[in-house]
C-alpha cells in the first residue's frame, strides 16, 4: 500500500509536475487512442521517459524510477490499465491528474487529522490527553479555529463508526492510531526551554575560536587511507561478500602470527589507529618495555577501563589506579607535571568516573608526541612491516557458476562462553 | 463554538506565549550574527579544494546477500564487531541476530513492544540493546543455549517519556547513549540502569545520534525533527555545537571517519557535511531528480564515499570530496529505513519497509 509522501516531497513533485506541463519546456500532448476512444491531452510512457532523461541528465533506469513514482502517488495516471499504478516505458497512455486531488492541495491534511485524533481522544474521555497533547490541541485550536466545528464533528462521527465495530477490532484500530501519532505528529511546537538553552549555544558559538575553511578542507583529502577503502581499492585476497571466501577476515583476526602489511601501515596514520589495534597496542606495548616507560600505556588502559566501566566498580578501580600508578614509590609511577598530579590527587578523594581524565590526557599526549613517533623509527616497527604479508589476489573461479561454500564462524558469544567456562574449572580445581 | 480546555487555561497562556516570542527573537537574532561571523572565515568551498583529487571511475555494487525472515518493516540495524553478524529490528516488534555471510538466523527474540526502531550490538559481540514505542531501551545476552529464552535474561535499562529512536552503545558493553521522541538524549549505567547524563536542546523528537571516534572520546551528535543537529559533551551534558541548516526533520547523522567532520540526511532530500573546525556546513550532497528523504547515512571506510538511503527505495553514493552523484543502486522494493557500513568496509548494509535486508559490495 502506497504511504503517503510527506509535504515536501510531494511539493517536490508537484514542481516536476508543473515543468513538465509548462508551454515551452514542457511535453508534447497529443491525442491517444484508447481502444475505440480517443483521448485528448496524454502522453505515452515512453515521452515520459525521455523528457525526465533530458531534463534531470539522468539515465534510462533513473527515469523510469522517477516516473514511476509520479505515477504511484497519482500525479500522472495511466489510461489503459487504471488500477496498476505502474510506469509502462513504452506506448501506453497516460494523463495528468488534476491539481484538486494532489496530496498537498487538501492541507493541511496531516495537522486536521491530528487535531481529529487529538478531539476524539478528549471526548472519549475527558483529560485523557497527556501534558504535551494538551499543549498542541490548544495551540491547534488557535491555528486552524476557522474549521473547528468541522474538527469536533468529525471526532464524533468517527467515534460513532467505531462504536459499531466489534470490540477487538476497535481496540486493535485505537492501537494502531496511537503508534502512528506518536511517530507522525505533525513537528512539534517550541518549548520554553529549549530557546533558552538554544540562546546559550548561539552565546557560547559566538565567543569560539574557528578555523579557517581553506585550512581545514585541506584536511579533507587523505589519500592515504583510500588504499584502505574495501569498496573503493578493493581487498586482498578478495572482498569475502563478492568471493565467498573468508581469507580476508582470517588474515586480519585480532592477533594473527604474522600481520597484513596494510594493517601495519595503518598503524602510522596516527597514533589512535595504532591504540585501536589489539596487536598494534601489544607492539607498541613491547616498544615501551624496551623504553622503560610502559607504565604509561598501562596507566592509559586503567584510566580507559574506568571512563568505560560500571558505575559501581569505579570507586575500587581509582584506588588500585592510586596504588599501582600515583602513590610515591608505586610500583608503576606514572610521571605527571605537578599541577595535575596535585589536581588529580584531590579529586580522588571523591572518585567518579571522569576524575583521571585530566591525567590521563596528559599521559597520552605525552605517547603521542614523544614515544610513538620514534616507535614508527624503530627497528620493532620496521621490521614488523617487513616481514608483513601482501597477499596474493585471489584470481576469479574459472566456474563461475560454481558457489562456494559459505563457512560458518563460530559466534563472539560462543568465544565468552568458553572462556569463562575453562575459568571456573580451573578455580574448582584450585 | 465549544472550547477544548477549561478557561482557566486559556488565560495563562498569554503571558507565556508573548514571553517565548521575545525569547524567539532573541534567539534568532543571536543565530543571524552567528552565520555571519561563521562566513567570515569561510574562504573556499569543498569542490574547489577537491579540484586537484582524481574523480573517481564507475561504480560497480551489487546485492550479494538477502536476509528474508522479518515479517514486516525493517526500522533498524546494527554490525557485530566480527564484520559479519548483524542484528536487525523491525515493526511487528522481532529482533533478529544473523550470520550474513551465511544468510542463517542465530537468534530471534519478540520484544513486547511493536517498532522496535532502534538496536544495536554490543562491542564484545554477547548481547544486542533495543527499543521503540516501549519508551525504554533493553539489552539482551545473546544466549548460546538454543532452549533458552532470550526474553528471560531480559535487562531494562533506560526509561525516556517517549519512543526510542536510537540507541549505541559506547567504547564498552557497559554503557549505552539513547536519543528519544521525548527530545533528550541519556547516557546509561547497563548494570545498574543508572541515568548518568541527559542532554537537553533539542525542540522537539530526537530521530538519531552517533558517538565521535575522537581522541578524547568524549562527545556525540545528534540529529532531530527541530531540523537541528546538535554537538553535546558526554561528561558535562552541554551542548557545544549547534547547526540549522537543514530544511526538514534530520533523521541521521553519522561522523567523517576522522572526527573532524560529520554528515547529516534529512527528509528534504539532501544531505549536508560540517565540518567542526570550521563550525559551519561546508557540503551539500543533493540533484534536482533527487525528491524523496533520505533516511539513513554512512561513510566507506576512507570518507571518500557517502552512502545515502532514501524512502524513494534507492541508494544514492556520493563523492564527498567532490559533491557529484557517483551511482545510484536499485533493489528495493519500498523505503530503505537503514543503512551501515561494515566494520571493515567490504560492504554495507540495508534494511527496508518491504521486510528484507540487503548486503551490498
Amino acid at each position: 500500500s502506497a504511504v503517503r509522501p510527506n509535504p515536501k516531497e510531494g511539493r517536490k513533485m508537484e514542481k516536476m509536475i508543473v515543468a513538465m506541463q509548462d508551454p515551452d519546456m514542457g511535453m508534447k500532448l497529443r491525442n491517444q487512442r484508447l481502444l475505440i476512444t480517443v483521448i485528448p491531452h496524454a502522453m505515452t510512457g515512453h515521452d515520459i521517459i525521455i523528457w525526465l532523461i533530458h531534463k534531470y541528465s539522468v539515465c534510462e533506469e533513473e527515469a523510469l524510477h522517477l516516473g514511476g513514482m509520479l505515477v504511484k502517488y497519482g500525479y500522472i495516471y495511466p489510461l489503459k490499465e487504471p488500477r496498476s499504478l505502474v510506469l509502462q516505458p513504452d506506448e501506453s497512455p497516460y494523463r495528468f491528474q488534476t491539481p484538486y486531488f494532489w496530496t498537498s492541495t487538501r492541507w493541511p491534511a496531516s495537522e486536521l487529522d491530528y487535531a481529529i485524533y487529538l478531539a476524539k481522544k478528549n471526548i472519549r474521555k475527558q483529560g485523557e490527553l497527556m501534558e504535551y497533547e494538551k499543549e498542541r490541541y490548544s495551540l491547534l485550536h488557535k491555528k486552524i479555529n476557522h474549521t473547528w466545528d468541522f474538527v469536533v464533528m468529525q471526532a464524533r462521527e468517527q467515534l460513532r463508526a467505531s462504536k459499531q465495530r466489534r470490540k477487538a477490532d476497535r481496540i486493535v484500530l485505537e492501537c494502531q492510531e496511537q503508534a502512528y501519532w506518536l511517530i507522525n505528529r505533525p513537528p512539534g511546537f517550541l518549548l520554553f526551554s529549549s530557546v533558552v538553552l538554544q540562546i546559550e549555544v548561539h552565546r557560547r558559538a559566538l565567543g569560539r575560536n574557528r578555523v579557517k575553511s581553506s585550512i581545514c578542507l585541506e584536511g579533507f583529502y587523505s589519500e592515504q587511507y583510500q588504499n584502505h577503502d574495501p569498496i573503493m581499492q578493493g581487498c586482498l585476497p578478495s572482498n569475502p561478500w563478492i568471493s565467498d571466501d573468508t581469507a580476508h577476515w582470517t588474515m586480519n583476526t585480532e592477533m594473527v602470527p604474522v600481520p597484513t602489511r596494510l594493517r601495519v601501515e595503518r598503524w602510522s596514520f596516527s597514533f589512535m589507529e595504532l591504540l585501536n589495534d589489539a596487536m598494534g597496542r601489544q607492539e607498541f606495548m613491547l616498544y615501551l618495555e624496551k623504553e622503560f616507560s610502559a607504565e604509561n600505556l598501562y596507566f592509559w588502559q586503567a584510566c580507559e577501563e574506568i571512563r568505560h566501566g560500571e558505575s559501581s566498580k569505579i570507586v575500587e578501580k581509582v584506588e588500585e589506579v592510586y596504588k599501582n600508578f600515583l602513590a610515591p614509590g608505586a610500583a608503576r609511577w606514572v610521571n605527571i607535571d605537578s599541577k595535575t598530579m596535585d589536581k588529580t590527587l584531590e579529586g580522588i578523594k571523591q572518585p567518579h568516573r571522569f576524575v583521571l581524565d585530566d591525567a590521563q590526557m596528559h599521559i597520552y599526549f605525552l605517547m603521542k608526541k614523544d614515544s610513538y613517533p620514534r616507535y614508527l623509527k624503530s627497528d620493532l616497527y620496521k621490521n614488523m612491516l617487513a616481514k608483513a604479508i601482501v597477499p596474493q589476489e585471489t584470481k576469479k573461479s574459472v566456474f563461475p557458476f560454481m558457489r562456494r561454500q559459505r563457512h560458518s564462524s563460530p559466534s563472539p558469544a560462543q568465544a565468552v562462553a568458553q572462556a569463562t567456562e575453562e575459568e571456573g574449572r580451573h578455580k574448582g580445581a584450585g | 463554538m465549544r472550547s477544548p480546555l477549561s478557561p482557566e487555561m486559556a488565560t495563562q497562556e498569554v503571558p507565556l506565549n508573548e514571553t517565548l516570542a521575545h525569547l524567539k527573537t532573541e534567539s534568532e537574532t543571536l543565530k543571524l550574527k552567528l552565520e555571519e561571523e561563521r562566513a567570515k572565515l569561510h574562504d573556499v568551498e569543498l569542490h574547489q579544494v577537491a579540484e586537484k583529487v582524481e574523480g573517481l571511475g564507475q561504480f560497480v555494487m551489487k546485492t550479494r546477500r538477502t536476509l528474508k525472515g522479518h515479517g514486516n518493516k525493517v526500522l533498524c540495524m546494527d554490525w557485530c564487531k566480527d564484520k559479519r553478524r548483524i542484528v536487525s529490528s523491525s515493526q511487528d516488534g522481532k529482533v533478529i541476530v544473523w550470520d550474513a555471510f551465511t544468510t542463517n538466523k542465530e537468534h530471534a527474540v519478540t520484544m513486547p513492544c511493536t517498532w522496535v526502531m532502534a538496536c544495536a550490538y554490543a562491542p564484545s559481540g554477547c548481547a544486542v540493546a533495543c527499543g521503540g514505542l516501549d519508551n525504554k531501551c533493553s539489552v539482551y545476552p545473546l544466549s548460546l543455549d538454543k532452549n533458552e529464552n532470550l526474553a528471560a535474561k531480559k535487562k531494562s535499562v533506560a526509561m525516556h517519556t517517549n519512543y526510542l529512536s536510537a540507541c549505541s552503545f559506547t567504547n564498552s558493553d557497559m554503557q549505552i547513549l539513547t536519543s528519544s521522541g521525548d527530545g533528550t538524549c541519556a547516557l546509561w549505567d547497563v548494570e545498574s540502569g543508572q541515568l548518568l547524563q541527559s542532554f537537553h536542546g533539542h525542540a522537539a523528537d530526537v530521530l538519531c545520534l552517533d558517538l565521535a571516534p575522537s581522541e578524547t572520546g568524549n562527545t556525540f551528535v545528534s540529529g532531530g525533527c527541530d531540523k537541528k543537529a546538535n554537538v553535546w559533551d558526554m561528561r558535562s551534558g552541554q551542548c557545544i555545537q549547534s547547526f540549522e541548516t537543514h530544511e526538514s526533520d534530520i533523521n541521521s547523522v553519522r561522523y567523517y571517519p576522522s572526527g573532524d567532520a560529520f554528515a547529516s540526511g534529512s527528509d528534504d532530500a539532501t544531505c549536508r557535511l560540517y565540518d567542526l573546525r570550521a563550525d559551519r556546513e561546508v557540503a551539500i550532497y543533493s540533484k534536482e531528480s533527487i525528491i524523496f528523504g533520505v533516511s539513513s547515512v554512512d561513510f566507506s571506510l576512507s570518507g571518500r564515499l557517502l552512502f545515502g538511503g532514501y524512502n524513494d527505495y534507492t541508494i544514492n553514493v556520493w563523492d564527498v570530496l567532490k559533491g557529484t552523484r557517483v551511482s545510484i543502486l536499485f533493489g528495493h522494493e519500498n523505503r530503505v529505513s537503514t543503512l551501515r557500513v561494515s566494520p571493515d568496509g567490504t560492504a554495507f548494509c540495508t534494511g527496508s519497509w518491504d521486510h528484507t535486508l540487503r548486503i551490498w559490495a
